[in-house]
């Protein structure tokens, strides 16, 4: 039998709540370090191996030139690439920045900004290099993370689609929040894998999964419009965490600058 | 009102509605779970009831296209809720269920079914359009040479009492179904409630089985009277007027396969979300996926099966892709084969006017509006 798959994981612009959150896989860990040679991971070990990985985890956007030149770097020592959460699949919630001009935002938080080493864009990791498969979420759901990991090792496609969060919502049973009780919620247009957390809370979908697989956010905007939502609120809500995924980047542009 | 006599089937009776907890009563001491309408979550929801009181007593409900509201309406009605979001698909076609596992040790493969006592179920205040639901998912989930043994398991053993319509919400269209307000057979015991709110309140009820007629036993209960008929048949006849939608069933089939490429569909596609939601709320809608999974250790594997949606890109893929990539086409295959290719797949329409594809598609699109749009301009020639 061959050696261990070496696994790492990467950070590059986040807040660390998506390593955080395989962190939070207690009950697993033993046996993901039993399944796997977890070479790169320094914030659960700072014990690191050199490449090559057969599976890169990636967490983070690309926001700086090291970050651009180090995602190379990482795609060139993997065999598997997946950008894991929104910043990594989509920008995170610091690509808020690539709607307006950078400067002026460097000027007002830092008192030296030339000191500053920052692109004018918070990019997602499949701008810069091709990936293998994505995980969405704002955190990453660790479950589905886990099930990335065990299908890598049997090699067969991970479980999960990219459809709405409505069929989650169906599959658990809970009532429409949307229809019954007139919350603003995006599920219909964001992409399934929390397992319709926020509305089996009796809270509208936050759209942390970014877009599903053919979003008619236009259908969703004009059903909310009719109901009195303003401009202003129609742009904000689809600028979070997955602002600039390009269905939401362009329906927010739709209703404001 | 005392049982002076067993009851036989066929025969007719009234209960008042304090003897409605006897009659759950019996249904619970022959062994079945009741599953029935309550409120939970601003909804009516199926779930567990063996008390009386957790039916929603006192509530109405407004639907609309992506609309529902529960209201108070006060006074004493039973059965004053139309059906919710759940159909009792839920229960019988469960949306997720494990078929095989498989363990490997050093031995070799071993695998095995989940093994399901069969439960029994008691599904109290079945709506007549939800019955012609359960009908139409028995010939295709139980019938046939490869039935599904999860479903049959599960329907063998099924008691219904059905809650006949005396008011119709506004998504209703059974009317135009021929499968409502009024339950004619397949049932095991149907109530008709008469005169709620007044001192005459009464259920009239109905047997249509032995067993529904076995539960009356101990049920106080009187025979009913031509007053009790005639107020069954009129608020039948009520709640006929107050269907809040209709769908002309004429020719349905060459209709729509008539208009494939009809504009309307594109008019559809850019209000249809893909969500998902109405083949989901549906009660005859039956599909499913299948998906795979093991542990780290690659010692243990299992398929399960899941409800899935035409509504979804995941549904048509095949080698190369999706083949019904734009929600035009996702649409049109949904709503031509829920109204017409049902006929010639299954001999039915899949469709028996609940309405819920209406109130919970999340921006109210309504098939009974996008038939009547493509009648209006029938693109076949000659018309």
């Amino acid at each position: 039998m061959p050696g261990k798959k070496r696994l790492a994981v990467w950070k590059l612009a986040s807040c660390d709540g998506c390593q955080l959150s395989l962190l939070d896989l207690e009950d697993e860990l033993l046996r993901i370090a039993g399944a796997f040679e977890i070479a790169y991971f320094v914030e659960a070990s700072s014990a690191t191996a050199e490449g090559p990985y057969d599976l890169s985890l990636v967490e983070g956007s690309i926001a700086t030139a090291h970050q651009a030149a180090r995602i190379r770097e990482i795609r060139r020592e993997s065999r598997l690439l997946v950008p894991i959460g929104a910043c990594a699949t989509a920008g995170g919630i610091q690509a808020l920045r690539n709607f307006r001009d950078f400067g002026p935002f460097a000027t007002a938080v830092y008192p030296r900004p030339e000191q500053l080493d920052a692109l004018e864009t918070s990019t997602p990791v499949a701008a810069h290099v091709p990936i293998d498969f994505e995980l969405r979420g704002c955190p990453i759901n660790k479950r589905q993370a886990l099930e990335v990991l065990s299908a890598l090792l049997a090699g067969r496609t991970p479980k999960g689609g990219s459809h709405s969060v409505c069929i989650e919502c169906k599959l658990r049973g809970t009532v429409c929040v949307m229809v019954a009780r007139q919350l603003p919620c995006m599920g219909p247009v964001t992409h399934a894998g929390c397992g319709a957390l926020c509305p089996a809370y009796g809270r509208g979908c936050y759209g942390c999964y970014g877009p599903m697989e053919t979003p008619n956010t236009g259908s969703w905007s004009g059903w909310w419009q009719q109901r009195g939502m303003d401009e202003p609120d129609l742009r904000d809500v689809f600028r979070t965490f997955n602002a600039w995924a390009e269905a939401f980047r362009e329906e927010s542009e739709r209703h404001g600058s | 009102m005392d049982a002076v006599s067993e009851p036989a089937r066929g025969e007719s009776f009234v209960l008042e509605p304090r003897a409605l907890q006897a009659l759950l009563d019996a249904i619970v001491a022959e062994g079945y779970q009741i599953r029935g309408p309550l409120v939970r979550d601003h909804a009516v929801c199926l779930d567990e009831v063996t008390r009386v009181e957790q039916l929603p007593v006192g509530w109405t409900d407004e639907q609309e296209g992506g609309h529902y509201r529960l209201t108070r309406r006060g006074g004493s009605a039973l059965f004053g809720c139309g059906v919710g979001q759940d159909s009792w698909k839920r229960l019988l076609h469960r949306p997720l269920a494990l078929l095989w596992s498989a363990e490997r040790d050093d031995g070799g493969l071993a695998l095995s079914e989940p093994h399901e006592e069969p439960a029994r179920f008691a599904f109290f205040g079945v709506r007549p359009c939800d019955l012609a639901a359960i009908n139409i998912q028995d010939g295709i989930l139980a019938a046939g040479r490869y039935p599904d043994p999860f479903y049959r398991a599960r329907r063998q053993g099924l008691l219904t009492v059905v809650a006949n319509c005396t008011s119709a919400g506004g998504t209703c269209f059974c009317a135009s179904m021929g499968t409502g307000p009024r339950a004619e057979s397949g049932f095991d015991l149907a109530l008709t409630e008469l005169w709620p709110d007044t001192a005459n309140h009464a259920l009239l009820v109905e047997t249509g089985s032995d067993a529904g007629t076995r539960l009356l036993a101990a049920v106080p209960r009187r025979p009913a009277g031509d007053p009790e008929r005639r107020e069954a048949d009129e608020a039948t006849r009520r709640a006929v007027e107050q269907m809040g939608r209709r769908l002309d069933t004429s020719d349905i089939h060459g209709m729509l396969m008539g208009n494939l490429e009809h504009p309307r569909w594109a008019e559809v596609a850019r209000r249809c979300l893909a969500c998902g939601n109405c083949t989901l709320v549906c009660p005859t809608c039956f599909c499913t996926n299948f998906e795979d999974g093991g542990d780290l250790e690659l010692r243990h594997a299992e398929r399960t099966r899941r409800w899935d949606s035409c509504f979804t890109l995941g549904f048509t893929r095949l080698h190369g892709g999706p083949v019904r990539r734009k929600i035009r086409s996702r649409y049109r295959q949904w709503m031509t084969h829920k109204l017409a290719t049902w006929f010639d797949q299954f001999g039915t329409s899949g469709c028996v006017g609940c309405g819920r594809c209406i109130t919970w598609c999340p921006v109210g699109i309504d098939l009974t509006e996008e038939s009547a749009a493509i009648r209006a301009s029938d693109g076949r020639s000659g018309r």
